[in-house]
């Protein structure tokens, strides 16, 4: 594959989903192709890669992303993340707690530590670059996001939370406020081998100049909304499947 | 056969036994409808038409008090204002042609008495409601919006009231991946124990997807479907929303209904995915008076018949009897019309999202709109009667005897009015002032809310407008703002209104918007009380007269009568949605100025009077009296209209609405914006308007905006806006380096202490949370 757009990233609906059309954006912004996966339907598709948008997948009934994860097509993104080939699979927010919940990453969210649902815009360090979704962006570079939920307090037992640290597998993390009482500041994790990454915030809503944050970096003003990036977690995927 | 065995009321009965007692009163009806109901059907109802009726003739569904003074809304409407307007008034909600194929539709609603009963669910379910009007017209909802009012920022039970009420819109809007992009907050002792819960929402859709209520076509199967029919809600509109609060009655929880946002969001991507197949013929929202309205709307304003089985309703209490299934206001259900042709169509869709339907009955041409239950007829009514022949009342109204005492209790003089602030002690003031209940920052809330959802938003609050944009490919987009001022209105309820109406207007020309379409959601007191009738009476009056002179026609909303308890009305509050154009909308400008603007000039448009009656300093020193300021719509066409040339042409860079707080309050909102100070001096244009600089901070006269002004443009903008006859003074610079708002010759005030004293209102007293 050599052009951008011959790149299929799958974006998946559950009912519930939120966030499924803002995802296709991104990835159309970012260059690519999106392709709707329907969460009835065991099959991928022949996509390249996989998102798995934020909202509240079967309203949250049971746990947050537990339904989710023994639907039909959740069973063919856990095998293809498994495999061999190693999909690259995102999980956003609800996305991010249905991976938990898939297994596919260690960990749960419980509720923020204030009770309530936030919506803010959120800086993040980019603790590892060597992942299929974080790969553009420098370690160590701040990003800034929007964070909105309310189950996004990302909990894990010490021992998997020393074996997140000693293995380099924190992807973003809080900077400046942590904004639901995450440990270890924790935003967003990735599996040992990098392909499937989730995070509570959002970059899909940081892609497009005019419908984003209004600040970038560490928190630095730019124009009204012209925040975009949130972008780079997108072009990662493409760029690392062009390169594959 | 029903399982269920009831001693059935039958028509049949009811013909047979005339003279069975039944419990009009208890159901909310008065003595003369009752006896209406009866000559309508010559012969007493059953009990499932009575029901049926008391529903629908509740104040909440039948208008009867305020219908005769509606009318206007639709009477001072020219042809000019409709050129655009697809739908009018009295469909779920107006729609509005914004060009190149596309529509969008937005109403507003109050669900005021629930949210006091029960905050969350209360709240949760106005904005269920009022998304699923949306819907209804074949549209996709795209943002909401929430005016609120609470009681005193102090009192206990607004403790309890405030932060149910916001979890509940945001547990409900956030579900529905629906920005909520703005809206009002305001604390007046005069809702105490009738705090106001407004909700609107905004849809979009392509010219040929707008869907209409009607059933038509003989032999067409009506459909219900998504969830099933509980026992919540039943006299939510007749009981609840009609009627005032009153200590001595028992609490009416069990009245408001239960929201489940999750279907609802499976409802609205099923729905639209019916409008896309062309599936339906006709579509209608189940809400107030449940399956009552439903089926009598949908039968009067198609072929005028409809049979349905009521046994075939899905229920989740089967204990429900026939009469509450009729008037159940269970949340997340549909009726639909469909043909004999399209129903396995119909079914798919239903299967592919999970969603439950059953098949009611079918469209006939009987005019009648008759319900069985196991066979035996339990209805069987002309539907015109009760979806639109319910009473009309021209209930007494006469300006109050107190009302001239009001008037001539100004606050200039009064001894609220003893102490005027001046110099340091000036600044200290605006300190204390900007952190008071109503001036004070309110993303304490909106920061429960998303913003984000759908890519589209362009701007929220705190800005004067949310910006939506619709067209992916030009950018094009609408603009809305929603308005009242509640203590003008209460010192003159026409001014007042008119006086919502220009700074709905102003707010949304301030973005950069045309502005084009009103709705409206009007909260008073009881209609049967002269007092306040009277005040109902002008405020509409107000509205329809300022609408036809500013050429924005009414296209719907809500009325909401008895928001009183025990004998005290709230303030008159007509809450003013204003829907603006925009053709890209890249081109929007926030309320305050960024470093970008570090240096560019600031200008204030429009003139200012001595008008502190009713202001919100007036209230900050607990004083309400006199005469609201002067409206003048003709100015504010022309205000709008040089705002929006100005916006074309790039040559302001922040525009700020003048208003609550006057310019004292603008000024520090456009500063803390971006957290950027100014340095001003507002002698030249204080003595220009003839006014100490008191006065000129904190009157709130009308038609003002504060705009910033790039350099290389400034000869430009002078010149075209006086050439329009607009007043316009410089006032100053945006200065990154101060960090404060100096106010030459008289103060210097820290941004640091007025952003600390600002944003702490809320949170001191709700408690802490992540602010944004």
């Amino acid at each position: 594959m050599t052009d951008l757009k011959d790149v299929r990233v799958g974006v998946v609906t559950f009912p519930g989903t939120l966030d499924d059309r803002d995802a296709a954006r991104a990835v159309k912004l970012a260059g690519g192709t999106p392709v709707s996966l329907w969460h009835d339907e065991a099959d991928l598709k022949n996509v390249d890669a996989v998102i798995i948008p934020g909202g509240f997948s079967y309203g949250d009934y049971l746990r947050a992303g537990a339904i989710a994860a023994k639907a039909a097509v959740m069973s063919k993104v856990i095998d293809a993340a498994n495999s061999e080939a190693a999909l690259p699979v995102l999980g956003i927010c609800n996305g991010f707690q249905i991976l938990t919940e898939s297994h596919l990453l260690p960990g749960s969210m419980i509720k923020n530590d204030h009770r309530k649902f936030i919506c803010r815009d959120q800086v993040l360090r980019i603790d590892t670059n060597e992942t299929s979704w974080t790969s553009q962006y420098e370690k160590g570079q701040e990003i800034v996001v929007p964070l909105k939920n309310q189950d996004g307090q990302y909990v894990a037992d010490p021992a998997t939370l020393e074996e997140l640290e000693a293995e380099n597998r924190v992807a973003f993390r809080y900077v400046g406020f942590n904004p639901n009482g995450s440990r270890n500041d924790i935003a967003g994790i990735t599996n040992k081998r990098g392909n499937v990454v989730g995070l509570m915030p959002h970059p899909e809503h940081a892609v497009e100049p005019g419908f984003g944050p209004s600040s970038v970096g560490s928190g630095e003003d730019v124009a009204l909304r012209a925040g975009a990036d949130g972008l780079g977690v997108f072009t990662s995927a493409l760029q690392a499947i062009i390169n594959k | 056969m029903s399982d269920k065995q009831f001693n059935l009321d039958t028509v049949e009965n009811a013909a047979a036994t005339p003279e069975t007692e039944l419990p009009w009163a208890e159901l909310g009806l008065k003595e003369n409808e009752f006896e209406d109901i009866k000559k309508l059907l010559g012969r007493r109802p059953t009990a499932a038409e009575l029901a049926m009726y008391s529903v629908m003739w509740s104040e909440h569904c039948s208008y009867k008090s305020s219908k005769i003074h509606l009318k206007q809304f639709g009477q001072k409407v020219t042809d000019e204002m409709k050129k655009d307007l697809m739908v009018g008034i009295g469909e779920n909600a107006g729609v509005l042609n914004i060009g190149n194929g596309w529509a969008v539709t937005f109403k507003i609603e109050s669900h005021n008495h629930p949210s006091y009963v029960e905050p969350y669910q209360g709240a949760a379910t106005g904005v269920g409601g009022i998304v699923r009007d949306i819907i209804s017209m074949g549209a996709r909802p795209v943002a909401v919006m929430d005016p609120l009012r609470f009681g005193n920022i102090d009192h206990p039970d607004t403790a309890r009231v405030l932060p149910g009420v916001v979890s509940g819109i945001g547990g409900y809007g956030n579900s529905l991946g629906l920005p909520n992009i703005g809206g009002e907050v305001e604390f007046d002792d005069s809702y105490q124990a009738n705090p106001l819960v407004n909700a609107l929402a905004v849809g979009v859709m392509r010219h040929e997807d707008i869907r209409l209520a009607n059933a038509s076509g003989v032999g067409n199967k009506v459909i219900m479907f998504g969830a099933r029919t509980g026992g919540d809600g039943i006299g939510g509109a007749s009981v609840l929303a009609s009627e005032s609060f009153d200590d001595s009655k028992p609490s009416k929880r069990p009245a408001v209904q239960v929201g489940d946002p999750f279907a609802e969001k499976v409802l609205i991507e099923c729905c639209l995915e019916l409008f896309k197949g062309e599936v339906i013929e006709g579509i209608q929202d189940f809400g107030a008076a449940g399956i009552s309205c439903a089926t009598s709307e949908m039968a009067s304003n198609g072929e005028g018949g409809m049979h349905v089985d009521l046994t075939k309703v899905l229920l989740r209490d089967p204990t429900l009897t026939p009469g509450e299934i009729l008037m159940s206001e269970s949340q997340e259900r549909m009726m639909a019309v469909v043909t004999p042709e399209n129903l396995s169509r119909f079914e798919d869709i239903m299967k592919k999202w999970d969603v439950e339907y059953s098949i009611l009955g079918e469209v006939t041409d009987t005019g009648r709109l008759v319900i069985e239950w196991d066979g035996q007829v339990i209805v069987d009514v002309d539907p015109k009667t009760v979806a639109h022949d319910g009473p009309t009342y021209d209930r007494p109204y006469a300006r109050p005897d107190w009302q001239d005492r009001l008037q001539a209790d100004h606050f200039v003089g009064s001894e609220a009015d003893s102490e005027r602030p001046v110099g340091d002690n000036l600044g200290q003031a605006i300190i204390d002032f900007m952190g008071s209940a109503n001036m004070a920052d309110k993303s304490w809330i909106t920061n429960q809310y998303d913003r984000y959802v759908q890519g589209n938003t362009a701007l929220s609050m705190p800005d004067d407008s949310g910006v939506i944009r619709v067209d992916e490919e030009t950018g094009a987009g609408v603009a809305l703002s929603t308005d009242a001022n509640p203590r003008f209105t209460y010192l003159d309820p026409y001014e007042g209104a008119r006086a919502s109406l220009a700074e709905a207007y102003r707010n949304v020309a301030t973005v950069g918007a045309r502005p084009a379409a009103v709705s409206d959601c009007l909260n008073f007191g009881s209609p049967e009380d002269p007092d306040v009738m009277w005040q109902f009476v002008e405020a509409v009056r107000g509205i329809a007269d300022g609408c036809q002179e500013l050429g924005v026609p009414v296209t719907g909303g809500n009325v909401s009568l008895y928001n009183q308890t025990s004998g005290k009305a709230i303030n008159p509050t007509p809450v003013v949605a204003m829907l603006g154009v925009m053709d890209d909308v890249a081109a929007r400008v926030p309320s305050g100025w960024s470093v970008a603007e570090d240096g560019q000039a600031i200008y204030l448009l429009g003139t200012t009077r001595d008008e502190l009656d009713g202001s919100e300093w007036a209230r900050y020193k607990g004083h309400l009296g006199g005469q609201p300021p002067k409206v003048d719509l003709q100015h504010e066409k022309t205000l709008a209209s040089v705002l929006n040339v100005l916006n074309r042409d790039q040559m302001i860079t922040s525009a700020h609405d003048v208003s609550a707080g006057g310019l004292a309050g603008a000024l520090a909102e456009a500063s803390l914006r971006f957290g950027v100070g100014a340095r001003l001096s507002l002698a030249e244009v204080a003595e220009r308007d003839g006014l100490d600089t008191f006065t000129l901070l904190f009157s709130e006269s009308l038609g003002r905006v504060l705009v910033s002004v790039p350099h290389n443009v400034e000869a430009r903008f002078k010149d075209l806006v006086s050439a329009r006859g607009l007043a316009v003074a410089r006032l100053g610079v945006v200065d990154n380096e101060i960090n404060a708002i100096e106010i030459q010759g008289e103060t210097s005030i820290s941004l640091d202490k007025l952003r600390e004293s600002w944003s702490s209102a809320l949170s001191s007293r709700f408690g802490e949370v992540a602010q944004g």
